[in-house]
């Protein structure tokens, strides 16, 4: 296969702008933020690149670059795109250059070191989206917590260091168990294919064939780590802390990216590598997911915190990403893909709407604020407009990706029951409830607090960062097929894994 | 003595050293400057025959009536060895002026330390070993004292004296047994008669006990007591040397001695004596340095924990696990190296700035070391894409080739808990401001030499192909 080296390109772009920053004069304050702002917005241009040379008829990887890179070991440097890494690496590579854009003034000081983390941060997500070597995931997966901590650890708020700390261990935990887990299948590929591997394209012929009792635990390694990510319920209680202390733009990166790694590890190695355990454990996932639904939601209605509320109601909407990914249907699994699109959209959207509020006010508590709606009149309409679009509205994009998954889970033979879709199905409406209620609290009635008198309404540059997020909120409520022909392909054949009768061990090696 | 020229080519390495000490005495003797120069010349002494073992790795031979074996992975030790102990000079030079023990006989002891780890590695007799045992450790116990004047100082190296040559003894007594038992002290005949001697329980009695005298000195728990009073007490620099060149010879001690015995899968009935005290190691290391308040303390218990680790390849004995320590204890050796180097910068006068607070805030007002000491707390905890990561991997592949899976788990479990206490240096230097001011001497040649360790810490991480090939073919 010919070589492409755009995905490369892609993963060293922001490196490479990273490291120029070390050149700039720290008390050059915007030639810091341009110089981030441009090779993020390249890497966003690449990416598009990429997106309008892919082939949505194809399930198999594209722009593929490959080589060997530890010889010894037989360890590929190998990336690759398909239909699902596509899209999430789109999102991330969208979102950045909007989070630069909006920390403009929110951060002061160590500018130079937070676009240098931030860089940092972007080269290892799409690196964990693009990887498809385990030991190459596995370095973008750690590696990427480095930035991510120091990024909640210095421009955090007052909790700021239990917040990263917490962040970092509960994150690595689950990754040091995959770690072994990855390893096991290693050597596993080398008994079974006499060379030791780690190239995923490999190791879904091989993984399949190992036997249930071990499948359930490789299972249950890698998805603890992805889990944890996630966050799925009861795993969750590292994110509203690393939520609400970390800067906005920290916290739009957790909730647009870093949460969908979560998912994607799912699809992209649980479902296919372990596939008798994967249906093995759907029902109960299920159930956590579901659970973590309406958790979730009520725990995000009763929240006087804002940046809290927004929070709790990630753990709610990504509870409907892994009921989608678990009920193993077509549609159910193109809803979650859109959906973790959609949260990273329009929760992304909320969180920037909190900290452009809290930069004036310094305050989150829904108390203290009311009747704001006259003062600020932008700002009002992109609160009720992100706050709508994460309720899921009909003709928005939030509406889309949980039909498809109340749908495709309602429908599923894995599932096998409705109460999945009728329970689901209250979260939809508890977030109308604790989103308007809060919506209502913030911005209408009178305005009680006086300090709130002569509060400036959004300006240009943060409208601007408003404009494309509610763009595509739009286009995907409206015309959704543009995204989701992207994954078709890919979710079907994640599906077709699954459920392709095992092949034994024996033929393999007969094949090879 | 030789036979030919050939071999008198093999054994060079030593050579170059042996001919350093004769010089540096020489110099020591007729000069009274000699500390400016020496510390030069050491590193010269040191790069040369360094470089010059790498560039004959190919000069496998067994010399000297079969006492020394050259050429390969002793080779490769031999680097470890020498450019660690180069770059502890380049950091001394500055430190010893600060530490108010300015004296060449410093380079001397250092050369002797050195040549004794040689012998260690290059061993293929008991006796050998004993010889480089002994050579290095007494060595190591001036250095502990060099500083006389100093109680904390004299009470490492009186420690380290003590302990030391109690380990001594059990290694001479499990040495001891296994001559009585194989009539032999060399390696290569006392493996070929293993399979009669595998069931002579005073034959396993002798290994048991050159092994648990071993483990003193690799500091595995639960001989592990003298290490953190030792590093405390001792110069910045040479606990550095301690912690790592030190902890390299124990280790390739271990490996010559036994290697016939580890790839024959022979050992397999020491496996259990290892695993146990590696999940000890690993654990108490880890947990007891959460509540160390000390750096030079914290790092003791960190390389407990990592001498847990390293015990983890030894249980696998297989080739990936030899392999996966050499890896290791050079990518280790660079860390803690660079570890120690910072420790030994911002140390002050009369050991001041010490303590785990005077990091506060390092970040802001020292960005170069605060970046380069997170750095090397980023590779201890194994956190990729730097060298120490890619050691854990290797030794998590040995063991669960070698079906020890929950050794593997163990390990990684041990791993979450050990970031706890490296973080929190990073924590303290980045997330908190200080409010008093930090004097931090400058030295050029310090911050060189842990400029270097960086560079080796991300090169090894990023590249371990090339050293990885280097040990595979060559063991």
């Amino acid at each position: 296969m010919e070589n492409n080296f755009l995905l490369t390109y892609l993963i060293l772009l922001p490196l490479v702008g990273a490291f120029a920053l070390l050149f700039i004069n720290k008390e050059k304050a915007s030639a810091i933020r341009i110089t981030g702002l441009v090779f993020s917005v390249i890497a966003f241009v690449v990416s598009l690149i990429v997106y309008f040379g892919f082939d949505h008829s194809s399930s198999e990887f594209q722009f593929v670059h490959k080589f060997t890179w530890i010889s010894g070991l037989n360890i590929y440097y190998f990336v690759g795109v398909d239909g699902l890494s596509l899209l999430l690496v789109l999102l991330t590579t969208f979102l950045t250059p909007l989070t630069l854009i909006s920390s403009w003034s929110s951060i002061e000081h160590k500018i130079k070191e937070f676009t240098f983390f931030m860089l940092l941060l972007e080269t290892g997500m799409i690196g964990v989206f693009v990887s498809l070597d385990l030991f190459l995931f596995y370095i973008f997966w750690e590696a990427m917590l480095i930035p991510m901590y120091f990024i909640i650890g210095i421009w955090g708020g007052k909790e700021r260091i239990y917040a990263a700390i917490k962040f970092f261990l509960y994150t690595m935990f689950g990754s040091l168990l995959m770690l072994v887990a990855i390893i096991w299948l290693a050597v596993y590929a080398s008994e079974s294919l006499g060379y030791f591997t780690t190239d995923i394209t490999q190791l879904y012929k091989v993984a399949p064939t190992i036997s249930r009792d071990i499948q359930l635990w490789m299972f249950l390694a890698f998805g603890l780590s992805f889990a944890i990510k996630v966050p799925l319920f009861p795993l969750h209680t590292w994110l509203p802390d690393a939520h609400v202390q970390a800067p906005t733009a920290g916290s739009v990166i957790l909730a647009g990216v870093l949460l969908k790694m979560g998912t994607y590890g799912l699809l992209r190695f649980n479902l296919p590598l372990f596939p008798e355990a994967s249906l093995y454990f759907a029902p109960y996932f299920s159930i956590l997911a579901v659970i973590g639904i309406i958790y979730g939601a009520l725990v995000a209605m009763v929240q006087t915190d804002m940046k809290k509320l927004v929070a709790y109601s990630s753990v709610s909407h990504l509870g409907f990403v892994v009921l989608g990914i678990f009920a193993m249907t077509q549609e159910s699994v193109q809803g979650a893909v859109i959906q973790m699109i959609n949260h990273g959209l329009s929760t992304g959207a909320l969180f920037l709407l909190v900290g452009v509020i809290y930069e004036r006010t310094h305050t989150r508590e829904i108390a203290d604020y009311g009747g704001i709606a006259k003062l600020v009149p932008f700002f009002a309409f992109s609160l009720l407009f992100a706050s709508l679009s994460s309720v899921g509205l009909p003709g928005l994009n939030g509406f889309i990706g949980e039909f498809l998954i109340l749908l495709g889970s309602f429908k599923s033979g894995v599932l096998n029951s409705w109460w999945f879709t009728a329970f689901a199905a209250t979260g939809v409406i508890f977030a109308a409830v604790y989103l308007l209620w809060m919506y209502q609290r913030v911005v209408f009635g009178e305005v009680k607090n006086p300090s709130l008198n002569g509060l400036k309404d959004m300006n240009a540059r943060e409208i601007f960062v408003m404009i494309p997020i509610f763009i595509l909120i739009v286009w995907i409520g409206i015309y959704p097929s543009t995204f989701l022909k992207v994954s078709e392909k890919t979710t079907a054949k994640i599906i077709n894994q699954v459920f392709t009768p095992v092949q034994t061990a024996e033929k393999i090696i007969n094949n090879r | 003595m030789y036979n030919n020229i050939q071999e008198f080519y093999n054994t060079l390495p030593l050579v170059i050293i042996a001919i350093g000490i004769l010089i540096s005495t020489t110099i020591e003797m007729y000069s009274k400057k000699s500390e400016n120069y020496l510390s030069w010349f050491s590193i010269l002494v040191f790069l040369s025959s360094g470089f010059y073992s790498l560039l004959t790795l190919d000069n496998r031979s067994v010399i000297l009536q079969n006492m020394l074996a050259t050429g390969g992975y002793v080779h490769i030790f031999y680097f470890i060895f020498t450019f660690s102990a180069a770059i502890i000079c380049f950091l001394s030079i500055d430190y010893l002026k600060k530490y108010d023990a300015y004296f060449g006989e410093y380079y001397i002891l250092l050369q002797t330390s050195v040549l004794g780890m040689m012998f260690m590695a290059g061993a293929k007799d008991l006796f050998m070993i004993f010889l480089g045992l002994e050579v290095m450790s007494v060595s190591f116990y001036v250095l502990a004292g060099i500083n006389r004047k100093r109680l904390t100082a004299t009470e490492s190296a009186l420690k380290y004296f003590l302990l030391g040559a109690f380990a001594t003894g059990f290694v001479v007594y499990g040495i001891a047994l296994i001559y009585g038992t194989a009539q032999s002290t060399s390696f290569d005949v006392i493996a070929s008669r293993f399979s009669d001697l595998s069931g002579n329980l005073l034959f396993l009695t002798g290994v048991l006990l050159f092994l648990i005298g071993f483990s003193f000195k690799i500091a595995a728990f639960p001989f592990h007591m003298w290490v953190p009073d030792v590093y405390q007490g001792a110069p910045s620099t040479v606990a550095g040397l301690f912690s790592t060149a030190g902890k390299v010879a124990a280790f390739s001690a271990i490996i010559v001695s036994l290697f016939v015995l580890f790839t024959s899968g022979a050992m397999k009935i020491i496996t259990p004596y290892l695993s146990v005290i590696s999940v000890l190691s690993m654990f108490f290391g880890s947990i007891v340095a959460i509540a160390q308040t000390n750096i030079k303390r914290m790092l003791a218990y960190s390389s407990i924990s990592h001498a847990g680790y390293l015990l983890i390849g030894l249980a696998a004995s297989n080739a990936a696990g030899i392999a996966g320590i050499i890896f290791y204890l050079a990518a280790y050796s660079f860390m803690n190296l660079g570890a120690f180097g910072i420790v030994s910068l911002v140390e002050g006068k009369e050991e001041s700035n010490l303590e785990l607070n005077s990091y506060r805030g390092l970040g802001t007002r020292q960005p170069l070391l605060a970046a380069l000491l997170s750095l090397f707390m980023f590779s201890l905890a194994g956190i990729p894409p730097f060298a120490g990561f890619f050691g854990k991997y290797y030794i998590f592949i040995a063991a669960i080739e070698a079906k020890l899976t929950w050794l593997a788990i163990l390990g990684v479990l041990s791993s979450v808990i050990s970031v706890y206490f490296y973080l929190r240096l990073v924590v303290l230097m980045y997330f908190y401001d200080s409010s008093d001011e930090l004097e931090i001497a400058k030295s050029n040649t310090g911050l060189l030499a842990v400029f270097i360790s960086a560079i080796l810490v991300v090169l090894l991480g990023i590249l371990p192909g090339t050293l990885l090939n280097l040990i595979t073919s060559y063991l």
